[in-house]
């Protein structure tokens, strides 16, 4: 076991001078993620508050044919604009997003009970305007509704027929579990920086190893060739690891940073969330180093393991996909399968559920199985004729 | 002492090595001289246990390669066709790598670099990132990383390619201190002044068979040609020649 401390020591020490490596591995696979998620929930939690709370403007035509109506809208914080002619035009055109047309009929029909017309110009395709078109129609309905009560009341009859059917949500979300909702990229953010944060060593020391020349002269070193592999891989593992620990930091900061209580969630990434997800990934690392040391062993040369390394990247990506658009209820055999397992307990824990000690040892016994496997089969590989030649 | 016995290997349907026998004695230059493509690399990958051979033996100071390859690779020091450095790590981290991998203990490792730099004159450079190395350096980083372990037998496989005369001038010198030291030294080339400025036996082959064997002079001799050259040209048959 000595070949394989001094093989991980030298990749190591070697790939901790490579300036490329410690970008990838170290600053960018596991920060960006973070990052990104950071600025995108800020900007839209932001953007979602504040749209709340701010005045709606909204050019009226016709305000003077319905002044309660106006009372009460201005009253429930729209801002009127002042008329213009040709409003479809202009709304096309994109000149003005939003306009409340009331025709001089309005006032004869509300004076007679009638339903009375007033008319919602806008452009449903763009996407800010819908939603501002949506509020004002909020108002709209409040006011109508408002408006039938006191008609039904001054008529002696009991508001209740007006609503025949009563709805009642009950939400059984937690603050948690709404959080694991906004956290759900997590789990596949942290299988895809173990990809990146052990890649590059990867092929460095095996197809990059053979491309340099450098191969051949170590393996008549007198150290079997599985020591050779084994320290290699645990070097990539090594980087692979580091990438996940600074990564769950970053979003442990991130859920820290967040504006979560006013966004109605709570998100527990504390220590010991860190601490069972580190647990549960080690195995993992295990796996993917070995699958992307195999992978870049079979390759001709730097470019193709990269490549090769590339197709590989996109596996986790199924199960990430399947738990996201496929609502289906978590099921104990799912915990044997690798990469799904880790990315399932992960989001339990987001829910603020426990991992069970039978969920927890059937996903690493299962994954460490399948490292396992792999190692045997890389064993082999590396162990012929081919692998050793340098083209 | 290395012993190949009868050594057969075959890449698809070519026959890369087809029946190579030869002795190397230890306290001599032994020459593997041949065109391209003859088989010499071949062979010594097999006889540095790289590759196995499909037939044929390989004994090193009497150890069977195909019983126990690494006590075969502890007695050996190879330099390989191929000798890569690793350009991040200093020349005295990449010899120190491969005394590592040969077990050696840092201190001992350290007083033998040290031996080799000032035998093969690395002061200037020992302590530099090999990136940018000239190829003069490159190579006797090369050499100092095969013999840190102080092997007994020393395998060179065309080791003065790419060298100018200067530095090809002192590598002769350093092999020919490592035969009064009474190493085994085998060595393979296609450049004939080699064989004749160093080599106490030469072993001639040629599409993959050993097709003559003797002391320069003998080869000479044998056949009737005054110079080395036309000799190699003769035992090797014309069509093989012009390929070199």
């Amino acid at each position: 076991m000595n070949g394989t401390r001094t093989v991980w020591a030298k990749e190591l020490r070697e790939s901790l001078r490579d300036r490329r490596v410690l970008i990838n591995a170290l600053l960018i696979g596991p920060l960006l993620g973070p990052l990104i998620f950071v600025l995108l929930m800020r900007t839209l939690v932001g953007r979602e508050l504040q749209r709340a709370e701010q005045a709606l403007p909204v050019v009226v035509i016709g305000a003077e044919h319905a002044p309660n109506l106006m009372l009460a809208l201005r009253q429930a914080g729209l801002t009127e604009l002042p008329a213009i002619s040709e409003p479809e035009a202009a709304v096309r055109s994109q000149r003005v997003d939003l306009v409340l047309r009331i025709p001089e009929s309005f006032a004869a029909s509300w004076r007679e009970g009638q339903p009375a017309q007033v008319d919602l110009i806008y452009d449903a395709s763009r996407r800010e305007v819908s939603a501002r078109a949506q509020r004002l129609r909020g108002m709209l309905e409040n006011y109508s509704r408002r408006v039938a009560t006191m008609r039904l009341v001054v008529r002696g009859l009991s508001p209740a027929l007006q609503a025949p059917l009563l709805i009642s949500e009950r939400d059984q979300a937690t603050a948690q579990s709404r959080g694991a909702m906004l956290f759900g990229v997590l789990p596949y953010m942290l299988v895809l920086t173990t990809f990146l944060g052990g890649m590059f060593l990867a092929i460095d020391a095996t197809a990059g190893e053979r491309e340099r020349q450098s191969l051949e002269p170590l393996l008549v070193n007198p150290v079997p060739r599985w020591q050779v592999l084994a320290g290699k891989v645990l070097a990539s593992a090594t980087f692979c690891f580091i990438s996940v620990a600074l990564s769950l930091g970053a979003f442990a900061l991130a859920g820290a940073l967040l504006p979560t209580e006013r966004m109605g969630v709570s998100v527990d990434l504390g220590p010991r969330f860190v601490f069972v997800v580190l647990v549960v990934m080690v195995p993992l690392v295990l796996l993917i180093a070995i699958l992307q040391t195999l992978v870049a062993a079979m390759a001709r040369s730097f470019r193709e393991a990269q490549t090769h390394l590339g197709i590989l990247q996109l596996i986790p990506i199924i199960p990430s996909a399947l738990l996201a658009f496929l609502p289906f209820k978590q099921q104990l055999w799912m915990y044997a399968v690798p990469l799904l397992s880790q990315q399932l307990a992960i989001l339990r824990l987001l829910r603020g559920e426990p991992v069970t000690w039978l969920q927890a040892a059937l996903s690493i016994v299962t994954t460490l199985i399948a490292a396992a496997v792999a190692f045997h089969v890389a064993r082999r590989l590396y162990g012929s004729e081919r692998l050793a030649v340098s083209a | 002492m290395i012993e190949v016995r009868d050594l057969h290997k075959s890449f698809g349907s070519v026959r890369a090595v087809d029946g190579v026998s030869f002795v190397a004695a230890d306290g001599q230059i032994t020459g593997l001289l041949g065109p391209n493509g003859a088989g010499k690399t071949t062979t010594l990958r097999m006889l540095y246990t790289l590759m196995q051979p499909a037939r044929g033996q390989v004994l090193v100071d009497g150890v069977d390669a195909a019983l126990d390859p690494l006590r075969v690779r502890r007695a050996l020091g190879v330099l390989p066709d191929a000798r890569g450095l690793y350009k991040r790590l200093t020349a005295r981290e990449n010899i120190g790598y491969f005394a590592a991998l040969h077990g050696m203990q840092p201190a001992a490792a350290a007083a033998r670099i040290d031996a080799l730099v000032a035998t093969l004159d690395m002061g200037e450079f020992i302590e530099r990132r090999t990136e940018g190395f000239s190829q003069g350096q490159r190579l006797k980083t090369a050499i100092a990383r095969a013999l840190v372990h102080a092997p007994r037998n020393i395998v060179l496989d065309e080791p003065t390619n790419g060298l100018d005369v200067l530095a090809t001038r002192n590598l002769r010198q350093f092999l020919l201190d490592l035969r009064a030291k009474g190493h085994c030294v085998l060595l393979s080339t296609h450049i004939m002044q080699e064989v004749a400025a160093l080599c106490d036996r030469v072993v001639i082959i040629a599409r993959g068979r050993v097709v003559a064997e003797g002391t320069p002079q003998q080869l000479r001799e044998q056949a009737g040609e005054a110079q080395l050259e036309e000799a190699f040209m003769r035992l090797i048959g014309s069509d093989a020649g012009s390929l070199a």
